[in-house]
């Protein structure tokens, strides 16, 4: 569609279609022995045993946020994606990447963080590394984890198996972590301070599997780009329409304040405690009644429904007062260095 | 949200131009607008004989390419640090942009105090302010000045590109597009202005002009009341929005715009020259004026080949009829100003409605 611009630009990394681009057509063909699934996690067969593996580098900025910091993210971040690929975390790498004169208190703070997230999560940090790079070729400290899961057994999920008229549900409110940390950069005076929903998924996505694996079809947390950019990954790979309801979609008022106030769509806002399952229609309201009883599902909902597959299918919105809205995939500068 | 508000005004409109029985263009004349209505879904929820119109009010679309360029020329002065809106760094000049270019010393900022507060903290630089918009961000613009002349800050300058909406809205109505039926004005402009600002459009002109904020009842029910004014041939200002917006405006803002800016003509982008439609800094302001500073004798303009910006803000063709929309010009690669600003609207239209 495009060529690749001289330099590489901020919004190349914002999760939207110049990183899609970037992705499929510079970096794969020159690293990847075959194509890439794009998924968040890639199978590997060890024997008999499936492997899920994964990475993921942080770079947040501020490092510490309500709701969470940069090494919460990390471990969240990384566990996430092995969990909606259907995959019991079991050990994460941590690789430190630190800018001299960096508060070694701060770095504690982070470390701390770290431990207890992942302590929470029930997985282990296996190995990691660690480097120092002179003052102003980092910005305070960078982190990379990278994760391997256990494939559970009975999880088949995959675009493949999603068909019109499945249902799509998601976990919670919307676009928390993305506007907490642009509310943070810009000093928004809130009166109710927004906090992020940084999160580990696995326990709840494990009890959602444990009771309907095969009538769950694919899960993705909406991260960078957020419900826009997933659904639209989704219209993309598997060919169906995804028809969203506005009203239906659970978002903070206070997040939707702060996202008018700085102009955003909340639907291209990053989350980093939700996940979109896409599940079969009959198995709606069981999953529904699952995902509420855990904590991180209270306001979990249906939020909008696979329409038929067609050659120019697209991402609707049936807006609040009965309109019709397409949905885009973002174009991915909207929010740089949130995770 | 009131639905039966949204169903009354939408029954309104329906009444309304089926009486009026011929095709009904009305004129979102603000960027903000077209983003609302299209946001809401409210374009298809309109009569079939009515048309929206998307106007020259996105202050990004209507700032020449000779503009960008001088801005694109002080970026690449290690002396200068530019401070900008956001929107402004994805704008191409004849041959780049400002993030294309990615230099060091242009910060994005989210007001004119920002600016001031830049300038503050890098003594050693020329700070300049990439002041675009209409007479929502003047007054902070001339804030900023006064700020900057009461501290002292001799680092302080301001690339003046500010515009006035009414002047606007008459050349538009002067010959380059008689087509237009009634202007849906906007909320934050009017609550400076006041709405009876546009009475010289009524007077003059005889089409509707109904001030609505950005909530979709207040565009539905500003929309209701043209279609049934046009119906009625009884053109009016009239406003949707009197919470905010008074009859006389805000003269504090009125007055401090006044005090450090004065009218003159100006370039619009699409629209050309436009008497009394652009603002420069008043002579004892000079010291602040980057165009002054830095000897910018004028801005040159040129338009890229094929883009019908220009066109479209003066709501001659819709986006999708120019021949470069979708293809050579998309918000990741955009060649005229409308692709480029989230209320431009090129952008809006491919990001909603293509």
């Amino acid at each position: 569609m495009t060529e690749l611009s001289d330099t590489i630009l901020l919004a190349h990394g914002g999760g939207g279609r110049l990183m899609s681009d970037l992705i499929s057509k510079t970096i794969g063909p020159r690293v990847y022995s075959s194509a890439p699934a794009l998924t968040d996690a890639a199978e590997i067969s060890v024997d008999d045993c499936r492997i899920l593996f994964t990475t993921d580098s942080f770079v947040v900025q501020p490092l510490f946020f309500p709701g969470g910091d940069i090494g919460k993210l990390a471990v969240c971040g990384t566990v996430n994606d092995l969990a909606v690929s259907g995959a019991e975390p079991l050990a994460l790498s941590l690789a430190l990447i630190i800018e001299e004169g960096f508060p070694t208190a701060d770095l504690e703070r982070i470390l701390d963080s770290i431990g207890k997230t992942a302590h929470r999560a029930h997985v282990a940090i296996a190995t990691g590394d660690t480097k120092v790079v002179e003052k102003g070729a980092a910005d305070g400290i960078f982190i990379n984890t990278a994760g391997i899961g256990r494939k559970k057994l009975a999880a088949s999920l995959g675009f493949h198996r999603i068909e019109p008229g499945d249902a799509v549900l998601i976990n919670g409110t919307l676009g928390d972590h993305g506007m907490t940390i642009m509310s943070r950069r810009q000093e928004l005076a809130l009166q109710s301070p927004l906090q992020s929903d940084c999160a580990s998924l696995n326990e709840l996505i494990a009890l959602l599997l444990e009771e309907l694996s095969d009538q769950v079809k694919f899960m993705r947390d909406p991260t960078r780009g957020g419900l826009a950019a997933v659904t639209n990954e989704i219209v993309q790979a598997c060919g169906c329409g995804i028809e969203l309801i506005e009203d239906a979609l659970p978002v903070d008022p206070a997040v939707r304040a702060a996202a008018d106030i700085l102009g955003f769509d909340i639907l291209n806002i990053a989350n980093e405690g939700k996940f979109i399952a896409v599940v079969s229609p009959e198995a709606q309201d069981a999953a529904l009644e699952i995902m509420r009883k855990h904590p991180l599902g209270l306001k979990s909902a249906f939020i909008g429904q696979i329409g038929p597959k067609q050659p120019h299918s697209l991402v609707e919105l049936t807006t609040r007062i009965g309109g019709q809205r397409i949905v885009q995939m973002p174009y991915g500068r909207e929010l740089p260095r949130i995770c | 949200m009131r639905l039966d508000v949204i169903q009354s005004a939408r029954s309104d409109m329906e009444q309304a131009c089926a009486a009026i029985g011929r095709l009904v263009q009305v004129m979102e004349v603000c960027g903000t607008h077209t983003v609302a209505l299209f946001r809401h879904g409210i374009r298809s929820m309109l009569p079939a004989n009515l048309k929206l119109l998307s106007g020259p009010g996105c202050p990004v679309c209507v700032t020449d390419q000779g503009y960008i360029d001088t801005v694109i020329d002080l970026a690449r002065r290690p002396d200068c640090l530019i401070a900008t809106y956001g929107d402004m760094i994805r704008v191409p000049g004849r041959n780049t942009s400002l993030e294309r270019l990615t230099l060091p010393n242009v910060r994005v900022v989210l007001s004119s105090d920002d600016a001031v507060a830049l300038a503050r903290k890098h003594p050693d630089k020329t700070v300049v302010f990439i002041a675009v918009g209409f007479e929502t961000t003047t007054p902070a613009t001339a804030v900023a000045i006064r700020q900057a002349q009461e501290l002292g800050l001799k680092n302080f300058t301001v690339l003046c590109g500010h515009k006035r909406v009414l002047p606007a809205m008459h050349a538009l109505l002067s010959g380059r597009n008689d087509k237009i039926d009634a202007f849906l004005c906007p909320g934050h402009v009017s609550v400076i202005l006041g709405s009876r600002a546009y009475e010289s459009v009524v007077d003059n002109f005889n089409r509707p002009c109904v001030v609505a904020g950005f909530e979709a009842e207040q565009i539905l029910m500003g929309l209701a009341k043209i279609c049934r004014q046009i119906a009625d041939n009884r053109p009016a200002v009239d406003s949707v929005y009197s919470l905010a917006v008074r009859p006389e405006g805000n003269p504090v803002a009125v007055g401090i715009i006044d005090q450090v800016f004065e009218t003159c003509d100006g370039p619009w982008r699409g629209l050309g020259c436009i008497p009394d439609g652009a603002l420069r800094m008043r002579e004892q302001y000079t010291d602040f004026d980057a165009q002054k500073r830095f000897g910018i004798e004028q801005f040159p303009t040129e338009e890229p080949g094929g883009c019908e910006c220009g066109k479209v803000l003066c709501g001659l063709v819709e986006p999708s009829q120019c021949g470069l929309f979708g293809k050579k010009c998309t918000p990741d690669h955009p060649v005229g100003p409308c692709m480029v600003s989230t209320e431009g609207a090129c952008a809006a239209w491919y990001k909603y409605q293509r």
